[in-house]
């Protein structure tokens, strides 16, 4: 059986500043069950990063509340409120370690603010730190490691309290592919061994797809869409949803080519397999941007965009073909940008 | 002379720019934490403690000096001399030191800030184990140039026989003409400063850990 262990309620967030008011969150309703990896994606100025905010009252909603297991964040008080706050630690895009304490004493920060004793702290700050592998480090300044390893030592930071829930801020969104995996893959192995609740606010669907269990569509401060990560990908419901699976799908197989024609069938010419004999014939890809058939005086008339490869020869030779095959093949302008 | 000159001169600023931040730092920390987006913003307080500081801030120290002659009387019992001096020295250097703490303050990581609210850090704790500590290499070089100008000032309480170097350039050297003696405290004064700033300078660079 799954056990919600955060519930966001109608959540509405509304900043007022001098001359605008700025909805940044309409009506969040959304369950994160104990043991997820719980994915909110969306586009830069989506009300994700102040959605992660209200899940620690670092942004008191202006509307609904939050609950974490049994504590409605909204009915605390503020002491009781930094209580909770030891249970549901963060980390973030910037990586925010203290820059004159070593990276022992950053670890032993989030102890020391719960009252342990200096001792005990050292104690499970190495220990998190050998987790982390970066037991060789505990003497170094944040400002002599890498991204990475900063990234490393905020984790270890975070998990020192053994809190119960990590929210990550776009916690990779600053670092380089091959570490990002590799933190990626140290929240995992986190996940699995201390069964902590991690939610990861990103733009990036990689991320989600990469470690994820569910996932959450923030589009202009309104949930678009929530579910499990396959379900997400492969069944995309709303606009947001499929543009951001689209973005991803696209980045796939990735054409370099900007030429692209835009060529019409007719009922003759929809017997032939033209473009799989083109590709075949050339042995060079083809990108079908758009596929579409419209209804032209009772006539069914198919039309296709195709982007073609980056070899200027190959793609002479196949405005040629289509021109053989009476496809007429137009110039089109790159639709992409 | 010169040397009782010297030590007087050290007593009157490094007294008054110590007591100067037992008041300063507070007020600074004040202005910092209650400012518009602060860990406590509150309008009234924060206005209340910047018309106050910006007050003190515009009275010419000479001026201040002559002004608070009954406060200094009643608090060291004389208006002239080295004692004389401390007083309108630390309420004039209170709040310069309030709105240097309040810059140096002011340049810590919101982000790093934010990390330790969302550890549970209750204020206290953000301000003496954060602010403070990420922001100390700039608070000594700003209580090397606190320290420079306070000097500055004490010399300048020599005009109204506030005893020290400033007091002995004005003697001998504006009352008496005796130049010699007028240059030599003037080298003096050169030279303290740029000990002060070495000094300071160097306090600064050893603690700060950001580019090692």
């Amino acid at each position: 059986m799954e056990e919600a262990i955060i519930r966001i309620e109608g959540v509405s967030k509304t900043f007022v500043t001098a001359d605008n008011t700025v909805e940044a969150l309409k009506n969040i309703n959304l369950t994160i069950n104990k043991g997820d990896i719980y994915g909110i994606i969306g586009m830069s100025g989506a009300g994700k990063s102040t959605l992660v905010r209200t899940l620690n009252f670092l942004e008191k909603p202006t509307e609904g509340t939050v609950i974490i297991e049994d504590k409605d964040l909204s009915k605390l008080s503020e002491k009781e409120i930094r209580k909770v706050r030891t249970e549901v630690a963060m980390i973030f895009q910037g990586f925010n370690l203290l820059m004159q304490r070593t990276v022992l004493d950053n670890v032993c920060f989030s102890m020391e603010i719960i009252g342990k004793s200096k001792a005990e702290a050292r104690d499970r700050a190495r220990e998190l730190l050998r987790v982390v592998g970066l037991e060789s480090k505990e003497k170094a300044y944040p400002s002599q490691l890498s991204g990475g390893q900063k990234q490393r030592v905020a984790i270890a930071r975070a998990l020192a309290t053994n809190p119960k829930i990590l929210l990550c801020d776009e916690a990779t969104s600053a670092l380089d592919p091959t570490t990002t995996k590799s933190i990626l893959e140290l929240l995992k192995e986190i996940n699995a061994k201390y069964g902590i609740t991690i939610v990861i606010i990103t733009h990036e669907m990689t991320v989600v797809r990469e470690i994820c269990s569910h996932v959450a569509i923030i589009d202009e401060g309104v949930l678009a869409e929530q579910g499990a990560v396959e379900d997400v990908f492969s069944h995309p419901k709303s606009k947001a949803a499929k543009k951001l699976v689209f973005m991803i799908n696209r980045s796939t197989p990735f054409m370099d080519g900007r030429r692209c024609i835009r060529i019409t069938f007719s009922e003759n010419s929809s017997f032939e397999p033209v473009i799989a004999n083109m590709v075949l014939e050339y042995n060079a890809p083809v990108n079908i941007l758009l596929a579409d058939t419209q209804d032209i005086g009772g006539i069914a008339h198919g039309q296709m965009i195709l982007q073609l490869p980056e070899d200027e020869a190959i793609q002479e030779k196949m405005i040629a073909y289509l021109k053989n095959r009476g496809l007429e093949p137009e110039e089109e302008e790159w639709p992409c940008d | 002379m010169i040397i009782v000159g010297v030590g007087q001169t050290l007593t009157m600023t490094l007294v008054s720019t110590i007591v100067a931040y037992l008041i300063g730092l507070p007020l600074g920390i004040a202005l910092v934490v209650t400012a518009d987006g602060g860990l406590r913003p509150n309008k009234i307080v924060y206005k209340i403690l910047d018309i106050v500081v910006n007050i003190t801030r515009s009275i010419p120290f000479l001026i201040l000096l002559i002004l608070i002659i009954p406060i200094t009387r009643f608090l060291v019992g004389k208006t002239y001399g080295t004692a004389g001096t401390i007083p309108p020295l630390t309420l004039a250097a209170a709040p310069f030191i309030a709105r240097m703490v309040e810059s140096s303050l002011r340049e810590v990581d919101g982000g790093v800030i934010e990390a330790a609210q969302s550890m549970g850090a209750d204020t206290w704790t953000i301000i003496f184990k954060v602010m403070i500590v990420e922001a100390r290499t700039s608070l000594i070089v700003n209580a090397t140039i606190v320290l420079g100008t306070v000097l500055g000032y004490s010399a300048m309480a020599g005009a109204v026989g506030g005893g020290g170097l400033g007091d002995i350039a004005i003697r001998y050297g504006y009352h008496r003409y005796q130049t010699d003696i007028m240059l030599v405290t003037v080298v003096l004064l050169v030279l303290l400063v740029q000990i002060m700033q070495v000094i300071g300078t160097r306090i600064a660079t050893k603690i700060d850990k950001r580019n090692i």
